[in-house]
């Protein structure tokens, strides 16, 4: 859905731009297409890696960490889920829900929610192509630790 | 060639690494390969608007106006517009990365690049009315709310840990990204 959305941004900045003057457009055309190029090598590893990651810790050996590990081992490992999976959210929010009726708990289901967003480990090699090795490790850490403290915050605002 | 083989080696070794996996783990193997063919699929759905709009970017909007807007000068309202532009783009996460590539390569601050890369991952608001009807109201609002902490949070402590020399190297990448 927000997919058309960034089309018709696309074609309407486009139709713009050309009105305005063809050769600048054509100009952004190229650099659209050395961006991409530039990062489809990285690009290439990470769809592997997600494939592999996904395969592996499918919806069912996920609701087997969050629902009998229950406490805080059943929080790290869903965040750690969270972490190594790259789920768009139309996917994940209703395999969330599923979970949560299955008897996982809020928190681990916010935990696994809140690192799928902000941790992204499959994506590293993508991060440190724009930000080098250092930022990018240091964003995600810190992301992940950030998403087991929110995890805790929802869990507690859900209780209330 | 040479230089395109050292380009793309990483890449032809996951490939093969794939086709190594889906050979000896009978297991993963029909997930493996629907995920695979899933994912470029939403890969290559999603990213060329993306790409197409940055380069529009990069060609239309002046440095000057970059840095006036979201420059280290641009106090709240470069920060503001940071948080509103990242929340309202579409796409995972990795769609965010070259983004803020053009964004740095103009000017805008390391502040604001953190705050959007920090919006774009977790305060996309279409898909929060979706999680609101997946999981409620108080779900979706909570997590919201601290989220907006934590993108602030993490955009601090990296502006405070991470050197200048490594941030001056980050936008260097960024400029040479033509």
């Amino acid at each position: 859905m927000d997919t058309i959305a960034l089309y018709l941004l696309a074609v309407a900045g486009l139709a713009a731009s050309a009105l305005k003057d063809r050769k600048k457009t054509g100009m952004a055309l190229k650099k659209a297409f050395k961006a991409f190029e530039g990062i489809l090598p990285q690009f290439l590893v990470v769809l592997v890696l997600v494939s592999i990651s996904l395969a592996v810790a499918d919806q069912a050996s996920i609701s087997k960490v969050l629902g009998e590990g229950s406490g805080f081992i059943g929080i790290l490992g869903a965040s750690l889920i969270g972490a190594v999976t790259l789920i768009p959210g139309f996917v994940a929010f209703p395999a969330a829900a599923a979970l949560l009726r299955g008897g996982a708990g809020v928190t681990q289901v916010a935990a696994f929610v809140s690192s799928l967003m902000m941790v992204g480990v499959v994506t590293l090699p993508m991060e440190m192509r724009y930000f080098g090795r250092r930022a990018a490790l240091m964003r995600n850490a810190l992301a992940w630790l950030f998403s087991l403290a929110a995890a805790f915050f929802v869990g507690w605002a859900v209780s209330l | 060639m040479k230089a395109f083989v050292k380009r793309y080696l990483a890449a032809l070794v996951s490939l093969v690494a794939f086709g190594v996996f889906i050979a000896s783990f009978a297991r993963w193997r029909e997930a493996a390969v629907a995920n695979l063919w899933f994912q470029a699929r939403t890969m290559l759905l999603v990213v060329p608007p993306i790409f197409i709009l940055l380069g529009l970017i990069d060609v239309w909007v002046p440095r000057e106006r970059m840095i006036k807007l979201m420059g280290s000068g641009s106090g709240a309202r470069g920060a503001a517009l940071a948080f509103g532009l990242g929340s309202f783009a579409a796409g995972p996460l990795y769609g965010a990365f070259p983004f803020a590539a053009v964004l740095m390569k103009k000017g805008a601050s390391f502040n604001n690049i953190l705050i959007f890369i920090g919006a774009w991952s977790t305060t996309k608001l279409p898909m929060l009315l979706f999680e609101a009807s997946a999981l409620g109201a108080r779900f979706a609002l909570s997590r919201l709310a601290i989220d907006i902490v934590g993108i602030a949070l993490i955009a601090w402590a990296m502006n405070l840990a991470l050197p200048a020399a490594e941030r001056e190297k980050i936008y260097a990448n960024a400029a040479a990204m033509d």
